[in-house]
């Protein structure tokens, strides 16, 4: 039995785009945006430059109000503006877009005109290019590379390999390549039973909650590559909190959610990716169904970017019924106090020094696990500050980043170090392999903590 | 169901943190949203009280004892100025500010030159005040236009002030570029970062202090523009004092404002420390009321409307600035509650034809009773459960009086106390 037999019979293995499908082009008529008003409003403050974590280490990097408003209106006075190179330095953190009192769109300016920098002036034969495409198509090389988990993870992280990988595609070798799951979250998911699975689970749970057995509780959800290929105990703990609260859950055909994409300017990538994505959660939304992640860089591309880039059909709709896991569980149930009565002990009884990803601070996020898990016995978390990781997604495994990737996480590092704890949390798959880059610290994710004081 | 608390602070202001603050304080569970980064990004970081009286005379010397002439709408008099007191004495208590010795205003210089009257100012402004009169050096960086070293001194010299004070403009050293942003000095020097100076590396600290040394005379004081560091602004001052053998100080400078950030940065520290909630990025853009009382307020998120719901509700969204107020052509509106907001017919009436006139725009804002509740137009409780406080508040004009933060302060700590009252 696989999800693709939903209760809904909804087909999720062929994407359903509808008739009058028509995604706008974005590029090369980029007219189709009027970022010009979102221009004008700036006033140049430099509040958004603040803000940037790339700027405070990086001379050579314009910063925000640059690399939006005042490119923009560059570009609409002189029609032969060129996009500057600078804005493939930014590292999509949309750290920026928190900052400006008057609303200027700022990460749509700067993924609209990296978008447009790749496909008009980048070289096509470039190294930078094709490094950068095999980076924002991680889910591609993640597919192939599961299907032979050990040898994968032997071969990529193999010395000399690594030393060519650096000399000839400019991916530092610097780092370690994430290690991949022996057994999939879909094979998981499917062997396990799936969405039927899943929904008889849901109505016992309901009968033993003393609820109505057929209560309308059903979430999809957008696993996001990571926790499929990666790390699927955290798709695992998805699953048993929410079926905890009595959800039913699907796993929806979907692909890479396109934020490593729109942080290389990979926008036509990004926007086949996306219409998968969008064409599975807007069927289900209409049933009924939230889409939720728990990798906050995926439900920041649903809600934010999508909309910002694409017009894909339902996309709208989409975006305002994605949440963030633990956000979802926060507004329907009784979490806190449900955290604040119980306790946990074993593997998951530990000082946690929390991170939260700059995508997670954008969706007013950056608190809550802090806030939830300070009540919880047995458990402590702490806060280590305000400061971005530095690897943002793709940014950091390029060569020439590196450094400054380490620069800008170092402040991570020192507060980490100065915590009590000595295992790292945070939502985000890449800030999580940067926290144990710097630290050598084991990274959890808060799902992993909350099925561990939840669910029995 | 709805993410609960039982003060719900919506504005991440000055006002909006220090009502939270009090508010968790008082044993209350808080909950604190708020939109964008705050006009403390923008402020000098400096807390003033009040400078000068409504009608443009000071500098005051006693705020405190200038409140009682303060027209009756004033929100220093609707809040008393005991509790003006104490509500610095909660800033004092959770900031690492100076001037809370005395009542009267300090004198502190700014990037223009000039000499402010303002109550309470950053430890790292403390070795540059007016009343001091050891000698001073400023020091301006090339790459930094926004502070013009030696016309700053040539003012301050105009402006009479008791000692000998000089400017001298510096590159900042490893040459960074021309447009280099505030930030990326203050992380250099925040970690004592490499920078090129001649071919080899150097700490920033060690290379800065070096070129300050070469155009140093006898000046026991050196003053630089706000940029010493970030998180680590303490360590950086005192390795520059120690390095040029002279007392160190910030100038306060222009928006951005790194003393601003930072005093954003304790407050929040505060306020975790008390144990209250807080969440910032998206703004509250609609509520459910039941006759007199707000039930649940809304954040939205991309489309995605969030409950949230309170016993309490503390409205700080600040005013033109923040957009806790906003107006059009036809009318000025506060965009969250509806709160009544009085102003003319006609738009002609709101501002004076005299640029530096008496505006009465400035002053625009909402009305309250004595415990801080919006009112109607009619004079009646607009909402049981509502407060505001800050900059969403009318009744005076904080650019005239220089009394900004100081109102925020004190009609957050109102607010906030009254509504825990009310909650528990
Ligand atoms: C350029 C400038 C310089 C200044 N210099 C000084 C100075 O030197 N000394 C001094 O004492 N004062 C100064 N001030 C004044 C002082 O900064 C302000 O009076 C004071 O900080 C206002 O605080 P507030 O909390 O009332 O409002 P704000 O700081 O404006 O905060 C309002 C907050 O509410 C949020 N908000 C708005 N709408 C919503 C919504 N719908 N939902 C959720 N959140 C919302 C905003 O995003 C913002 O974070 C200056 C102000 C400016 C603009
Ligand atoms: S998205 Fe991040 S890196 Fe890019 S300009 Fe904005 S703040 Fe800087
Ligand atoms: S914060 Fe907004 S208004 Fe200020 S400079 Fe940046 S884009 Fe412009």
């Amino acid at each position: 039995m696989s999800d693709a037999q939903s209760p809904t019979e909804f087909d999720p293995v062929e994407p359903n785009t509808g008739e009058d499908f028509e995604p706008v082009d974005v590029f090369p008529d980029s007219n189709d945006f009027d970022l010009r008003p979102g221009a004008d409003s700036c006033f140049k403050c430099s509040v958004c430059d603040t803000n940037c974590p790339v700027a405070e280490v990086d001379d050579e990097f314009p910063g925000p109000k640059f690399q939006g408003p005042e490119q923009w209106r560059l570009k609409q006075t002189d029609d032969d503006y060129e996009i500057d190179d600078s804005v493939m330095s930014c590292s999509n953190c949309m750290r920026c877009d928190n900052a400006c009192p008057s609303g200027v769109p700022l990460s749509q300016m700067h993924n609209t005109a990296r978008g447009e920098y790749v496909s008009e002036q980048m070289d096509k034969f470039s190294i930078e290019y094709v490094r950068n495409r095999i980076l924002a198509n991680y889910r591609t090389s993640a597919a192939i590379a599961s299907k032979v988990p050990k040898l994968a993870n032997w071969g990529m992280n193999f010395g000399p390999a690594r030393w060519l990988m650096e000399k000839t595609l400019g991916v530092t070798k610097e780092r370690e390549f994430p290690e991949f799951a022996e057994e999939t979250f879909r094979e998981w998911w499917a062997a396990r039973g799936g969405a039927d699975a899943s929904r008889r689970n849901a109505q016992q749970r309901r009968e033993e909650l003393g609820l109505d057995r057929d209560a309308d509780k059903k979430v999809a959800y957008f696993h996001g590559c990571y926790s499929n290929y990666n790390s699927p105990n955290v798709g695992q703990a998805m699953v048993r909190v929410f079926e905890h609260y009595g959800y039913e859950v699907v796993a929806p055909e979907q692909k890479c959610s396109g934020t490593p994409m729109f942080a290389n300017g990979m926008l036509d990538d990004a926007r086949r990716h996306a219409e998968v994505n969008v064409s599975s959660m807007s069927d289900l939304v209409e049933q009924g169904y939230d889409a939720i992640a728990s990798c906050t860089s995926c439900s920041m591309a649903l809600r934010q970017e999508y909309p910002e880039l694409f017009d894909i059909d339902g996309i709208d709709k989409v975006a305002e019924n994605t949440f963030e896991s633990l956000e979802y569980l926060r507004i329907h149930e009784d979490i806190k106090e449900d955290i604040q009565e119980t306790d946990v002990s074993g593997e998951l009884a530990e000082e946690f020094a929390y991170h939260a990803p700059c995508h997670a601070r954008n969706q007013g996020l950056d608190r809550q696990s802090v806030e939830l898990f300070r009540d919880l016995d047995g458990a402590g978390i702490e806060d280590v500050g305000e400061s971005c990781s530095g690897i943002s997604g793709t940014y950091g495994w390029k060569e020439e980043k590196y450094e400054k990737s380490m620069e800008i996480g170092e402040e991570m590092f020192e507060h980490m170090e100065h915590a009590e704890g000595e295992v790292g949390m945070t939502e985000c798959p890449t800030c999580a392999s940067q926290m144990e880059h710097g630290t050598g610290y084991e990274v959890r994710h808060p799902l992993e903590l909350l099925e561990a004081a939840l669910v029995e | 169901m709805a993410i609960n608390s039982e003060v719900l602070v919506i504005g991440g202001g000055l006002a909006g943190l220090t009502s939270a603050l009090k508010a968790a304080r008082e044993g209350a569970d808080v909950r604190l949203v708020s939109y964008k980064q705050s006009s403390l990004r923008h402020a000098s970081g400096l807390v003033d009280l009040l400078g000068y009286t409504p009608d443009g005379e000071g500098p005051i010397t006693d705020p405190y004892a200038a409140m009682g002439d303060l027209p009756e709408e004033h929100p220093y008099r609707r809040v008393g100025v005991e509790t003006v007191r104490e509500s610095m004495s909660l800033f004092d208590e959770v900031t690492d500010y100076r001037g809370d010795h005395t009542d009267t205003n300090a004198l502190v210089p700014t990037h223009g030159g000039t000499v402010k009257p303002t109550a309470r100012y950053p430890t790292g402004a403390a070795a540059g005040l007016a009343s001091d009169d050891r000698d001073v050096l400023l020091v301006g960086l090339e790459s930094l236009v926004d502070f013009d070293a030696p016309h700053a001194a040539a003012h301050l010299e105009a402006a009479g002030v008791p000692f000998d004070v000089r400017g001298e403009t510096i590159r900042f050293p490893g040459d960074l570029q021309a447009d280099a942003k505030i930030t990326r000095y203050a992380k250099l020097l925040d970690t004592n970062g490499d920078v090129a100076v001649r071919g080899r590396k150097k700490g920033a600290r060690d290379a800065l202090a070096e070129r300050v040394n070469t155009v140093r005379d006898t000046e026991e004081r050196i003053g630089f523009p706000a940029i010493l560091g970030d998180a680590h602004t303490d360590a950086v001052r005192a390795a520059l004092e120690e390095k040029i053998g002279a007392d160190v100080f910030e100038v306060p400078m222009g928006p951005p404002s790194l003393p601003g950030l930072r005093l954003e940065d304790a407050l929040f520290e505060a306020l975790d420390e008390a144990g209250a909630s807080f969440e910032t990025g998206n703004p509250v853009v609609d509520f459910d009321a039941d006759g007199e009382r707000i039930e649940t307020v809304y954040i939205e998120k991309n489309g995605a409307k969030i409950p949230n719901s309170a016993d309490q509700y503390v409205l700080a969204t600040g005013g033109l600035v923040g957009k806790g107020i906003e107006s059009d052509r036809e009318s000025v509106t506060e965009p969250v509650f509806d709160c009544h907001i009085e102003h003319g017919e006609d738009r002609y009436e709101w501002f004076d034809g005299d640029a530096f006139g008496d505006h009465p725009f400035a002053s625009f804002g909402v009305e309250t009773d004595e415990t801080l509740r919006p009112l109607t137009a009619d004079s009646a409780v607009q909402f049981e459960n509502l407060r505001a406080a800050g900059s969403v508040l009318g009744g005076y004009d904080f650019a005239a009086e220089k009394s900004g933060s100081g109102v925020s302060i004190a009609t957050g700590y109102v607010a906030g106390e009254n509504a825990a009252a009310e909650a528990r």
